[in-house]
């Protein structure tokens, strides 16, 4: 496993790279918004892959919830984090696609609270991990998480069901795109989805040496406290 | 501020954030590491 993370790690640079080079190049520029569509190859695939992880985190909290598997704990504490770090690349360039395209860098729409909610459930998620040392934490966290991931088809689904300043879905939701574009859209998002594993995988192997950290950290004090008596 | 400024500003500010990212697991990593390394080596004292 160590001898293929390096190499798995160059052919995701490469695959990223090319599909920067799609993504800037070789996609056809938008008639009515000009080159600064090109947002739409990292915005829409981050969101994208941050649901794919908060989907994640919401099936490790419930197989940690019914069997409190310390393995799921750490799938779901990784999750929660790539989902977070996806989530914020989204909440980043949409005010930077938005303001030259609306004119406005934020409304308070559904599409876009519903986004900035989520974000917040799962930061606070994180918090909750990182400053509570109780041992019921993992517990709450993981309830919190079966709660917060119910905002993830809120978000997703918004746009398909109220009106909001957010662009109707052009991928499944009865819109058209053009088919170069969609290609280059999709080959952004298996990149930035092979990135992601890639980082997961060290996220939860960082998770799991925590684990056997603080294992041998109460081994330690118990048997101090042994002898000590 | 031309448009396109806008779309360069967009993609830098994804590689800062998961850059930045990639920097606090390795800081991470490198913190348990030592940490234990440290416990073993008061283990085998």
């Amino acid at each position: 496993m160590k001898r293929l993370f390096p190499i798995l790690a160059v052919l995701t640079a490469i695959l990223l790279g090319y599909s920067f080079y799609q993504a800037m190049f070789v996609a056809p520029t938008d008639q009515m918004q000009g080159d600064v569509y090109r947002i739409i190859y990292y915005h829409v695939p981050s969101a994208w892959t941050a649901f794919v992880f908060f989907l994640t985190n919401f099936i490790a909290s419930i197989v940690y919830l019914i069997r409190r598997n310390p393995k799921a704990d750490a799938v779901a504490v990784a999750a929660a984090e790539i989902g977070v770090v996806f989530c914020t690349v989204v909440l980043v360039t949409g005010p930077l696609w938005a303001r030259p395209v609306w004119g406005i860098w934020w409304t308070w729409d559904i599409r876009l609270t519903s986004t900035l909610v989520l974000w917040l459930i799962y930061v606070s998620y994180l918090v909750l991990r990182r400053f509570s040392s109780g041992g019921q934490t993992p517990v709450l966290a993981a309830a919190l998480a079966v709660f917060g991931a119910l905002d993830v088809p809120l978000v997703y689904f918004s746009i398909w069901f109220f009106r909001t300043q957010h662009p109707q879905p052009v991928v499944g939701g009865g819109g058209s795109i053009d088919p170069r574009m969609l290609q280059v859209w999709m080959l952004n998002w298996a990149a930035f989805l092979c990135f992601a594993g890639l980082v997961f995988w060290q996220r939860y192997r960082l998770e799991v040496l925590q684990q056997e950290v603080e294992e041998t950290q109460a081994l330690e004090a118990l048997l101090d406290a042994g002898s000590s008596r | 501020m031309n448009s396109t400024h806008y779309l360069y500003a967009a993609y830098t500010a994804t590689w800062i954030i998961h850059l930045s990212y990639l920097w606090t697991i390795v800081g991470r990593y490198r913190r348990l590491h030592s940490k234990m390394e440290e416990l073993k080596k008061s283990n085998a004292a």
